[in-house]
């Protein structure tokens, strides 16, 4: 052997040493996504990619397209891969037992993101990150019932899709709030399918059964696309959405902040799509020194006012909603 | 067969009523248990309604029906097969992608635990078969064999479930001699045994083989009942038309001339796995017979050259040009008319009108943008109603409530609507009554005399030696030789038949 | 067909028009400001206005449907159709297109969908409940790819006018079915296009075997199904000023279908009636509008709906008119 070459040899294994420091101090984690049915949806996943690009955590991702098979599997290969954690955005609640307890054998911690599971062993996952949609719904309440003081109010309701858990949740949230203002008054509820079309078919017929819109004081929307919908219904009938009625809805997605700019909506609470975010700090301090984190993590359900509308805006117009 | 004398079953002055037409009036109609009735009568005289009303399909507006001395009304032809008349239609009504043995005890499967029972259901298939001398496998698929298969595990199927009388309603139309024998004994067995037989067609030779009685009807009225052994040919036939159908109608009246160019030729024309290139050519202003037993390929043949299925060797000429005829749309437009063996599923649109129906080819060839108006329209569906008395109240009737004769009529009136020169008829008078036949053959030769070229498949050699110039035989789906002249008799063209069987065996 | 068609199907469309009327009273009983109409702005205002513009997208659908339907088939794909169309509209409009280039764009597309589905169909022989299932999965993943999973949003001015415009009081939308039912029925009627479409409806075989170019009339009917599908998806794309791939026509084409039921069409193909289906389009949408002005609980939608249409269809059934015949003077059919 010359000398040339035992030093390329030398050098070859100190380059491969780095390589192994390298891997070891960065995380792997497998993220198992619903798919990106929604706006909010394809957010968290960019979202998620951000915070883990923050962190240096090697974040993969697998779209399951709204099959909870595609996930198993998914978590399956996770396995085999070999990852450091694993999240979870369920898109059934039943099911995973058998699946979770491969990852725990395999010890690996799940997370779950947004959305919980049924199961009796709790030991199955190591904590969920979820917003609390009932308390967005009590934020929204909360902040009419301050913005309204003691004027009389009708309000109607633009309820989610029927039977889902935000739908049920946020008028749950939004019904607690004014229980305790007897000047606030739902007169209509009717369900907008979460979308913006539908909103707006909606809204119209609000307006024409409550005298031309006149009786309205202010519409609570289970999500900002039905709001939008409502937006332009009571601009057709040639009221003004802000300031004839106030505007109030839930998710907080970039066009509802351009509408509250112009000065159309009023108020929206965040259902933030970071739940990688909270989900990525907990597995930090797991593996670094075995913290167990809370069972439950609960997002901020922040509420935002026309004041900051620009900013974040501009913000929020590039995370794919 | 010892006929009883009480009757099993008796109908009097049963009345049914549609708008504007009194389909039955009146009608009085014994049936005693051991005995064959055929019930005769031409297209439109009430023999369907009268089956239609006995087994509930339709209401009655008068009269009364006993069975067995009780006063009966079904309501349904299930409850009919209940009350114990079980029918057995032309088109057989069973399931042909199920197994023989399920056709037979649809809806009636012996059961072990809730699930079909199949070892039972197949003994019992297997013996009830054997009571009619066939020798098939229950388990194989009804639609794998022969109609003649399938019309007797029909029969099988109506007798099991009803057991008094059995209604055959022209059982032997798609059935070939050979079928037609094997059936006539199921028959005789089962009037053996005690069942009383109905049964309609429209072939007199088999009314003669069969039946002990029959009952004519004429435009929904009585004509009469008669033992077999009181009738002969010609008196059946005056009862039925009620004028004299002799031999001549199956006399040659031809007096027009063959030109000597053929119109169309075909050489070494033909398609893998459907017909033999043969070799053809057919002539402005005469008839070429096509002959041959079933299966032999002479519907495969008729649909070859009309381009519903394209040649893959040798070549049409039409008119001295060489042509490819890629699909009835060419056909057409070359001056090509076809009228399928299979009227119901191949040639009338049956929910559309007469009149629709009679200008569709026409239209087609026009193309869509050049719609017909509808006085045009109208003008050529009187016109050719007129001409060839296609019977029906009114142009704008859906054609599927037209009688079988009328609806041929109707497809004729199709293609002489788009003037054709080169006309192909499959079985032009198969299921139609005695004297829309004699018209559609006296047609047939009308069509010649005006110059145009025929090609006419049928089954019925007589009828083929009527207007035939030239008879082209088909045997396994090869043209095996062309008669003419002298030759073309029954004899000349049964023997050719028969004869190329015998080359076959040798 | 002829002339006469149109006058001569005036009574049998009884049916379908009483039906129209008894729907809009139960509307007017359930809210009596239902027939209430002023001018807002230059275009008309109410609850009857609602019923037609909110009724349009499906009508639209219908039209197209019902040569679908008439020549035996389906068409399932339309609302994914619609969803591509607004995608690509959508698109366009936020990067500040002209109108007609968005409006050809879009049609094209439409088009195009409507042609693959009359390929699969008229070609290649599938049944057309699988073919157009093809594109009502894969067409929302296409829409998908065009916004890039985004609401694609815009505020192009001559875009926002398919939907937000009105002509002589009229929602645009509205002006647009009625119009293009108007051509398509003309369209039918006035060529032997209809006559062809119901032949090959009855008896495809026969017909072909008549010499009627049966793939040609298939392709033209899905064609035409697809075109009317981008333009509602258009409309649908205007109304919210955004093309939402996922949510945009989703299920219209099952409103689409019953409407050419309610309509008076056979599913197993034959006659039809472009008009009736027009109606049968409005019947669905004044249900709709009327449950959502009746004020019961959105639980109640779906089952009072269902309802409607049970009877509705019952009222229609051959058993009905069959039964109608023993107190009416006519019967129904002969």
């Amino acid at each position: 052997m010359t000398r040339s070459s035992l030093f390329a040899g030398v050098a070859l294994a100190a380059g491969l040493f780095a390589a192994t420091l390298a891997s070891a101090a960065e995380l792997t984690v497998g993220f198992s996504q619903i798919g990106s049915e929604s706006g909010w949806r394809a957010a968290e996943t960019t979202v998620s990619k951000m915070e883990a690009e923050k962190r240096g955590i090697d974040l993969k991702i697998a779209d399951a397209q709204q099959k909870q098979e595609n996930q198993i599997k998914a978590i399956r290969s996770f396995i085999a891969q070999g990852v450091d954690a694993i999240f979870l955005a369920p898109v059934v609640a039943t099911g995973w037992d058998s699946v979770l307890e491969e990852a725990k054998d395999a010890d690996i911690p799940v997370v779950l993101l947004d959305r919980t599971i049924d199961t009796k062993d709790e030991s199955l996952y190591l904590t969920a990150v979820t917003s609390d949609t009932v308390y967005e719904g009590k934020v929204a309440g909360e902040w009419l019932a301050k913005t309204v003081g003691d004027k009389q109010c009708n309000i109607v309701e633009l309820q989610g899709t029927v039977g889902s858990s935000p739908a049920i949740n946020r008028k749950k949230g939004f019904d607690e709030a004014i229980a305790a203002h007897s000047n606030l008054k739902i007169i209509r509820s009717q369900t907008g399918d979460f979308t913006r079309t539908k909103g707006k078919e909606v809204m119209e017929s609000f307006i024409k059964a409550e005298g031309g819109g006149k009786t309205i004081c202010a519409v609570y929307a289970h999500n900002d696309d039905m709001q939008i919908g409502a937006i332009q219904a009571i601009k057709e009938a040639g009221l003004k959405p802000g300031t004839d009625i106030l505007m109030v809805s839930i998710d907080a997605v970039p066009d509802i902040f351009k509408a509250m700019a112009d000065g159309e909506a009023n108020a929206t609470v965040e259902l933030t799509p970071n739940m990688a975010g909270p989900a990525f700090d907990a597995v930090m301090a797991y593996k670094k020194d075995g913290t167990v984190p809370p069972k439950w993590i609960q997002t901020e359900s922040a509420l935002y006012l026309p004041d900051t509308a620009k900013e974040e805006y501009e913000r929020r117009k590039n995370l794919g909603y | 067969m010892q006929a009883s004398s009480d009757p099993l079953l008796d109908i009097r002055g049963l009345t049914k009523i549609f708008p504007g037409v009194k389909a039955l009036d009146g009608v009085d109609f014994t049936l005693r248990a051991g005995e064959v009735h055929a019930l005769l009568g031409e297209n439109g005289a009430g023999k369907s309604t009268l089956i239609k009303v006995l087994t509930g399909v339709h209401g009655r507006d008068g009269g009364e029906i006993r069975l067995a001395g009780a006063p009966i009304e079904a309501r349904d032809a299930a409850d009919a097969q209940r009350l114990g008349i079980g029918t057995v239609y032309q088109e057989v009504n069973l399931l042909p992608n199920l197994t023989v043995a399920e056709n037979l005890f649809m809806g009636r499967e012996p059961t072990r635990f809730g699930f079909t029972d199949r070892r039972s259901l197949r003994r019992a298939a297997a013996a009830l078969l054997k009571d009619y001398g066939l020798s098939v496998d229950p388990d194989s698929t009804l639609g794998d064999h022969s109609v003649a298969v399938q019309q007797i595990v029909a029969i099988a199927r109506a007798v099991d479930l009803s057991g008094r009388v059995l209604i055959l309603d022209e059982p032997t139309a798609s059935l070939d001699a050979g079928e037609v024998v094997v059936l006539f004994d199921v028959v005789r067995g089962l009037a053996r045994r005690g069942i009383g037989v109905v049964f309609v067609t429209h072939f007199l030779d088999q009314v003669f083989a069969l039946a002990d009685r029959v009952t004519v009807l004429r435009n929904g009225r009585l004509v009469g009942t008669r033992a077999i052994g009181d009738l002969d040919r010609l008196s059946l036939v005056a009862m039925m038309l009620g004028r004299e159908l002799s031999a001549e109608t199956l006399k040659r009246h031809r007096t027009g001339r063959v030109a000597a160019e053929p119109f169309a030729r075909f050489e070494g024309y033909g398609r893998r796995a459907w017909v033999q290139p043969l070799d053809l050519a057919i002539r402005p202003g005469e008839v070429v017979g096509v002959a041959g037993l079933l299966g032999s390929g002479r519907t495969e043949t008729a649909k070859l050259l009309f381009g519903i299925k394209e040649a893959d060797s040798g070549r049409a000429v039409v008119d001295g040009r060489p042509v490819r005829i890629a699909s009835p749309r060419v056909a057409a437009a070359l001056g090509f008319g076809f009228c399928p063996e299979d009227r119901k599923t191949e040639g009338i649109v049956g929910d559309l009108s007469v009149r629709e129906n009679i200008v569709l080819a026409l239209q087609a060839r026009r193309g869509w943008l050049k719609p017909l108006s509808g006085q045009e329209s109208r003008a050529i569906a009187d016109r050719f109603v007129k001409l060839l008395d296609i019977r029906t109240s009114d142009i704008e009737k859906p054609i599927r409530l037209l009688s079988g004769g009328n609806q041929q009529k109707a497809l004729l009136a199709r293609w002489l609507a788009t003037e054709p020169r080169f006309l192909i008829l499959d079985e032009p008078t198969r299921g139609i009554d005695v004297g829309a036949h004699a018209e559609i053959i006296r047609l047939i030769e009308r069509l010649c005399d005006d110059g145009l070229a025929l090609l006419v498949v049928s089954s019925e050699i007589e009828e083929i030696v009527a207007y035939a110039d030239r008879v082209a035989v088909m045997r396994d789906r090869r043209l095996t030789g062309v008669i003419e002249g002298d030759g073309v008799t029954v004899d000349g063209i049964v023997r050719a038949i028969a004869s190329e069987h015998r080359e076959a065996a040798s | 067909m002829t002339l006469a068609r149109p006058f001569r199907a005036l009574p049998a469309a009884t049916p379908q028009i009483l039906t129209f009327v008894l729907v809009l009273l139960a509307n007017w009983a359930v809210f009596p400001d239902f027939f209430d109409l002023r001018l807002q702005d230059g275009r008309l205002f109410g609850s009857l206005i609602d019923v037609l513009n909110r009724g349009a997208p499906v009508a639209i659908l219908a039209v197209g449907m019902t040569l679908v339907i008439a020549t035996k088939g389906v068409d399932l794909s339309v609302g994914a159709v619609m969803a591509i169309a607004g995608a690509v509209a959508a698109t366009l409009a936020a990067d500040g297109q002209p109108l007609p280039v968005i409006l050809a764009a879009a049609l094209s597309v439409g088009l195009l969908c409507g042609l693959w589905n009359g390929l699969l169909v008229a070609i290649l022989d599938i049944q057309p409940i699988i073919a157009t299932l093809i594109l009502m999965v894969t067409g929302r993943g296409i829409a998908q790819l065009v916004t890039e999973g985004q609401i694609v949003t815009f505020t192009h001015e001559g875009l926002i006018a398919v939907a937000g415009s009105a002509l002589l009081g009229l929602p645009m939308p509205v002006v647009i079915a009625l119009a293009l039912a108007g051509a398509v029925a003309a369209l039918v009627r006035f060529t032997a296009l209809g006559l062809l479409i119901e032949s090959i409806g009855v008896n495809r075989t026969a017909s072909t075997y008549a010499g009627v170019d049966s793939r040609s009339v298939l392709l033209a009917a899905y064609g035409v199904s697809g075109l009317c599908a981008a333009l509602a998806g258009l409309i649908a794309a205007s109304d919210i000023r955004g093309a939402d791939a996922n949510n945009a026509g989703l299920w219209l084409e099952l409103d689409a279908i019953l409407a050419v039921v309610i309509g008076g069409t056979s599913l197993f193909g034959g006659r039809f009636s472009i008009l009736l289906s027009l109606v049968g389009a409005f019947v669905i949408q004044a249900m709709n509008t009327g449950i959502l002005l009746s004020g019961y609980p959105p639980e109640m939608n779906l089952i009072v709906k269902a309802t409607a249409i049970v009877l509705i269809l019952v009222v229609q059934s051959p058993a009905a008119t069959r039964l109608k015949g023993f107190f009416g003077p006519k019967g129904g059919r002969p």
